[in-house]
């Protein structure tokens, strides 16, 4: 994926990694499932020099010299997934991830490219930011690696960064992200500047009159425990805001982590107005609900929070027929020392992206409420939010993919992480299906120890 | 019983036994020597995160009649001041081996956490806005002392709900031994889903006749600045309990400090029905029946007693 250009004025390769090796594999009688290209059913599959060299019924597609041989027997070959939205921390707090760890997790997840916010330390909101982080992922990253840069300076919400110069040393698009924009005139500024420069404005809705001090969800159990609750509204309403700025201006934007049953309404009714709209959604939104912070683990503590019954009910309905573009972990990790705190003075964040397909493969596909297929489209398809060619399991196509067993059960944390931090919500849990490779921008990526070879 | 974390640890049973010995403490706190050697040389520790008159004085008072050796910790002046955090201020207590600690903190949780980090036993006296366990305790024990059993009783909350985690405590308590609560204030200061507690929920006081008991909280003058209501007169004039909206057979709770003139006007705090005289003297038997419950071989928890009915009960003998 690294050598695709992205148009509008960015110079720059979109997506940064360092080099590695390239791969010459087959994987042999997998089956394999590729909604785009109309793929769901076993097969051989050649890698040779890093690209998909050759499809063929199984047992039709012989090893060439060198190249390593997998059993694809009950095993998934899938496209690699796209994660628009991770939390990579660099630069500032290299305690709590970097890009080698982070992209160790990404590849461990079975993901081939991953784009990271710019809500650092300082926050990538100037070119010179931009360039080194750039370069450092050219030194580490072991998937590549897209950024954003800041909507506003210092992320303050009051001046527009350099979008222009921004855009042309590689910004894939614009957020905020970790604050909302909160002042409408600016935002508008920004959706006009956007005509010059290009770039997704990526937006972290929420309205702070409204959330407060609020810590999770308002409702029955924030009742309970008696913690400050975030109001569902206080997402809705910005959502549906931002909606009818961009519908005005006609710019293009896309909606962060939607955790709100009415939020997804807003995105929907903007999207039959034709606005220039696109929507994530997290695992943990998905599968989990306010319920879960009975507990005070403040592992369940993330923002926006997890809410009702009702609203994960909606979001799972959105992402099925597609209101919702595509799935998002919003990864962000955080040092034991500050998740071991009382609830209310925790930071918000779950890591997510060792356990994304997992955790929906457990909680979605195996119930039938989502097929494989679905599930797979909207994990890739957070590379179109950015104007990226989205993974395909297709000859000529730079080989993204992971091999994937889903009868393979395992524990959440048992034999520990490869992001640097462990603050996962789905921790102890048991899930199926566990990624065994990932090769990305055809090279491989992750392998899981027990993976045999072929002799 | 190894915690006393949140109210919902006690079944009824629970609460009538602890409160049961409260009443037997209360009879030697009319004795001169008001002592009983029962945790003769145990070690008590109040670990005091927020300011505290009553909660403070009476688990020292309790812990002192009941001959443990006790150490009060507040933030200021230790080093919490100087950024400690709260896993590694309870390390540290716990090195001295203390039998029991008493935490009073602003978040929400905190003496759940610190009962993973210490072998102590652990009291929760107040967690941010969430419970308050031993006040919905000596609340019970006030109204048994006055009413008898509490079934079938009306008890109004009356305030900042929203603020409050006596009331979130008091509603769990008293329903659980077969009071009817309602809890009413301005709609700004009720919590929404407040209902899941258990109570019914009013807006105005317009119900209050039917209370047996009215409770009154504390009104913090912050509440107006933060625009939850628009003065103290508009509060004064729909909330404020006084010889009006009072009935004469209605009795009054407040867990105090009282802001007279406030929540209470003048005339009901000092009238006879006011029983929060009556809530500060059971403040300090009923944390000594807890200390008791935990640390010197009280009752089994209602898990346990499920388990197995062989029983056997220590009970306090005068010094």
């Amino acid at each position: 994926m690294r050598t695709v250009a992205s148009g509008d004025r960015s110079g720059a390769a979109p997506l940064v990694s360092k080099p590695a090796p390239v791969a010459d594999l087959l994987v042999r009688g997998a089956w394999a499932c590729d909604p785009r290209e109309g793929i769901d059913g076993p097969l051989d599959l050649l890698v040779r020099g890093g690209e998909i060299a050759q499809l063929g019924a199984p047992g039709s597609v012989e090893a060439p010299r060198g190249a390593e041989v997998l059993d694809g027997e009950r095993r998934h070959l899938l496209p690699g997934f796209v994660d628009p939205h991770v939390h990579l921390r660099v630069p500032g707090d290299e305690h709590e991830e970097d890009l080698d760890s982070g992209t160790r997790a990404a590849a461990a997840g079975g993901f081939v490219a991953v784009i990271a916010m710019p809500n650092t330390k300082p926050p990538v909101d100037s070119a010179p930011i931009l360039r080194s982080l750039r370069e450092a992922a050219a030194r580490e990253a072991r998937v590549p690696v897209g950024f954003l840069a800041a909507i506003t300076r210092g992320q303050h919400g009051s001046a527009l960064t350099d979008m222009a110069e921004l855009r042309e040393t590689g910004a894939l698009g614009f957020s905020d992200d970790g604050v909302p924009v909160q002042g409408a005139g600016i935002l508008r500024r920004a959706l006009q500047y956007q005509r010059l420069c290009g770039g997704v404005l990526a937006l972290h809705e929420e309205d702070p009159n409204l959330s407060g001090d609020g810590v999770m969800h308002e409702g029955e159990v924030s009742a309970l425990l008696g913690m400050a609750g975030i109001p569902a509204v206080s997402e809705s309403t910005m959502v549906a805001r931002d909606a009818a700025l961009a519908g005005y201006e006609d710019g293009r934007v896309h909606m962060l982590h939607l955790s709100a049953a009415e939020s997804v309404e807003a995105v929907a009714a903007a999207k039959a107005a034709g606005a220039k709209i696109t929507a994530e959604v997290c695992p943990h939104h998905l599968t989990l609900t306010h319920e879960e912070v009975r507990s005070l683990d403040t592992r369940m503590k993330m923002n926006p929070p997890l809410r009702s019954e009702e609203d994960r009910r909606a979001l799972v309905a959105a992402l099925r027929d597609g209101a919702i573009d595509c799935i998002a972990t919003d990864h962000a990790p955080h040092a034991p020392e500050e998740k071991e705190a009382p609830f209310e003075e925790a930071p918000m964040g779950t890591t997510g992206l060792e356990t994304a397909f997992a955790v929906l493969h457990s909680e979605l596909v195996r119930p039938g409420v989502l097929s494989l297929a679905t599930l797979v489209e909207r994990m890739t398809a957070g590379a179109r939010v950015y104007g990226l060619p989205a993974p395909r399991l297709a000859v000529g196509e730079p080989a993204n993919l992971c091999l994937a067993d889903l009868d393979a059960d395992w524990t959440v944390g048992e034999s520990g992480y490869e992001s640097r931090s462990e603050n996962c919500c789905f921790a102890g849990r048991t899930l199926s299906g566990r990624i065994l490779l990932t090769v990305a921008a055809g090279t491989i990526a992750y392998r899981e120890r027990a993976l045999a070879l072929v002799p | 019983m190894k915690h006393l974390l949140s109210i919902e640890d006690l079944d009824r049973d629970d609460v009538e036994r602890i409160l049961d010995r409260a009443a037997s403490f209360a009879e030697v706190s009319g004795r001169e020597i008001k002592k009983v050697p029962a945790l003769r040389g145990r070690t008590v520790v109040n670990l005091f995160y927020e300011a505290s008159t009553r909660t403070s004085s009476s688990f020292d008072l309790a812990a002192k009649r009941l001959s443990a050796d006790v150490e009060n910790i507040r933030s200021t002046g230790s080093s919490v001041d100087k950024g400690e955090s709260l896993k590694d201020t309870v390390q540290t207590l716990s090195a001295y081996d203390p039998a029991a600690i008493v935490i009073r903190s602003p978040r929400v949780g905190a003496a759940d956490l610190v009962a993973r980090w210490t072998p102590a036993s652990v009291i929760n006296a107040g967690d941010g806005k969430h419970e308050h366990p031993t006040q919905a305790l000596l609340d019970v024990y006030t109204l048994r002392r006055r009413l008898g059993p509490l079934d079938g009783r009306r008890i109004w909350i009356v305030g900042d709900v929203m603020h409050s985690r006596v009331a979130r405590s008091n509603v769990i308590a008293f329903t659980r031994m077969g009071a009817r609560v309602t809890v009413a204030g301005p709609p700004t200061l009720l919590p929404r889903g407040v209902e899941a507690l258990g109570c019914e929920v009013a807006t105005t006081l317009d119900g209050l006749g039917e209370a047996d008991v009215v409770y009154a909280l504390r009104m913090q003058h912050e509440r107006m600045s933060e625009a939850y209501v628009p003065s103290l007169r508009e509060y004064i004039a729909h909330y404020q309990i006084d010889g009006r909206r009072l009935g004469p057979r209605q009795l009054l709770m407040h867990p105090g400090p009282v802001n007279r003139g406030v929540e209470l006007s003048a005339e009901v705090i000092d009238s006879p029905q006011a029983l929060i005289g009556e809530q500060v003297a059971a403040g300090v038997v009923v944390r000594m029946a807890v200390l008791f419950e935990l640390l010197a071989g009280g009752g089994p928890s209602a898990s346990a007693r499920a388990k197995s009915s062989s029983v056997e009960r220590a009970e306090p003998q005068p010094a």
